[in-house]
């Protein structure tokens, strides 16, 4: 059996003093799209970065094509850097560069191709996310919806064995977010993509995962296929879904000690 | 990546592309495409044994077909398999290439039309 692509176990983070990550443990296996779900704080965003490798863990393990992040040597470090797209929610692209300039600089970076053959993959790359006639424009020019798509096309440029991609719906008209969906599937049957994708849009998650990992307050409540997260019968995960509100219990004395120290949260 | 070149009568040229055709291996089918572009009249990339080909390898064959069209030569690519055809879909160009499914058809396709 081929390990899987990303292995984490355990995972334990603090920011401070505050616990944001409290042992996560999870698989994804090869050309398997996994959605990290949860709401604002409940650390996804925390999980995205460390296995990205960019922040070091407090305990446990991460690793991703059979290897721990935490200890590559320089040369693993550039084969890994090689091997991964990310699509980072406000996009991060260079804004004294045009777009084509910005999609084809992974390219330019990492491989020795001709320059020919680099305009052209940069170029069917902005056709894929329907940015080629934005090819000259600057990131200032862009919409949020095409500063997203931009930011795509510059993570797909190289072909990446794996593809994080942090809320690729946020700010999207539904029917663009919609064809954003369609083509993360594409990708993956095509290119063979295994991808993590972090959002906290159901429709999208629905359509899109093989498997969803629900994240709460740093801990993973469950984690299965869209049937089973759907028919979960977890209160915390049912009010994810039916964005119920939470209730968290209220300690007076420890909301005290927040106002007079600021050091209540443990 | 493993390619070999095979010749058949009336200058046609045929490169048998094996394997994985990635940012490591595409600049090698690159530079076979257009070498023989040089000196043949017709190119034929045959894709049934390939493995997996990225974006780099699909530039390879965009490059050698604008070449020919440039020079009113023949690039086409045969027997293409289900892993290169996705690529192409995806990458919208299943319907811009001449594509045949084997030698045979392509050689029906150009007596046709001579």
């Amino acid at each position: 059996m081929t390990p899987p692509i990303i292995s984490v176990e355990n995972l334990v983070t603090y920011y401070g003093r505050h616990q944001v990550l409290k042992g996560v443990s999870l698989a994804v296996e090869q050309g398997e799209i996994l959605v990290i779900m949860g709401g604002s704080g409940s650390g996804k965003s925390t999980l995205l970065r460390h296995l990205l490798g960019l922040h070091a863990v407090t305990s446990g393990k991460i690793e991703i094509f059979g290897k721990n992040i935490q200890t590559l040597d320089w040369r693993e470090e550039q084969e890994f850097r090689r091997n991964i797209g990310v699509s980072f929610q406000g996009g991060a692209l260079f804004t004294s560069m045009t777009v084509g300039e910005n999609v084809r600089l992974p390219l330019q970076e990492h491989s020795r191709l001709d320059e020919q053959t680099i305009a052209i993959m940069s170029r069917m790359k902005l056709e894929m996310v329907d940015l080629s006639e934005s090819e000259d424009l600057m990131p200032s020019e862009l919409s949020g919806g095409m500063i997203k798509r931009a930011a795509l096309a510059r993570a797909i440029v190289m072909d990446p064995k794996l593809l994080f991609f942090d809320e690729p719906s946020a700010g999207l008209d539904p029917v663009v977010a919609a064809e954003l969906d369609q083509m993360i599937l594409e990708l993956r049957d095509a290119m063979r993509m295994t991808m993590v994708v972090v959002t906290h849009d159901l429709d999208s998650a629905f359509q899109i995962a093989d498997k969803i990992a629900v994240l709460d307050q740093g801990e993973i409540l469950q984690i299965g296929s869209v049937e089973m997260i759907k028919q979960s019968k977890h209160p915390r995960v049912q009010a994810l879904l039916q964005r119920q509100i939470r209730t968290t219990q209220f300690d007076p004395d420890e909301y005290l000690e927040r106002l007079m120290s600021g050091s209540g949260r443990k | 990546m493993e390619c070999q070149v095979s010749q058949q009568q009336d200058d046609i040229v045929i490169i048998h592309v094996k394997g994985e055709v990635d940012l490591c291996t595409s600049p090698e089918l690159r530079a076979l495409i257009l070498q023989y572009l040089k000196k043949s009249k017709s190119v034929l990339v045959e894709l049934s044994a390939v493995a997996y080909i990225d974006s780099s390898g699909i530039a390879s064959l965009v490059e050698g077909y604008q070449l020919s069209r440039q020079h009113q030569l023949t690039f086409a690519l045969i027997s293409v398999n289900k892993t290169v055809a996705s690529v192409l879909k995806l990458a919208k160009l299943d319907k811009v290439f001449q594509i045949y499914p084997s030698l045979y058809d392509w050689q029906q396709h150009h007596s046709s039309s001579q």
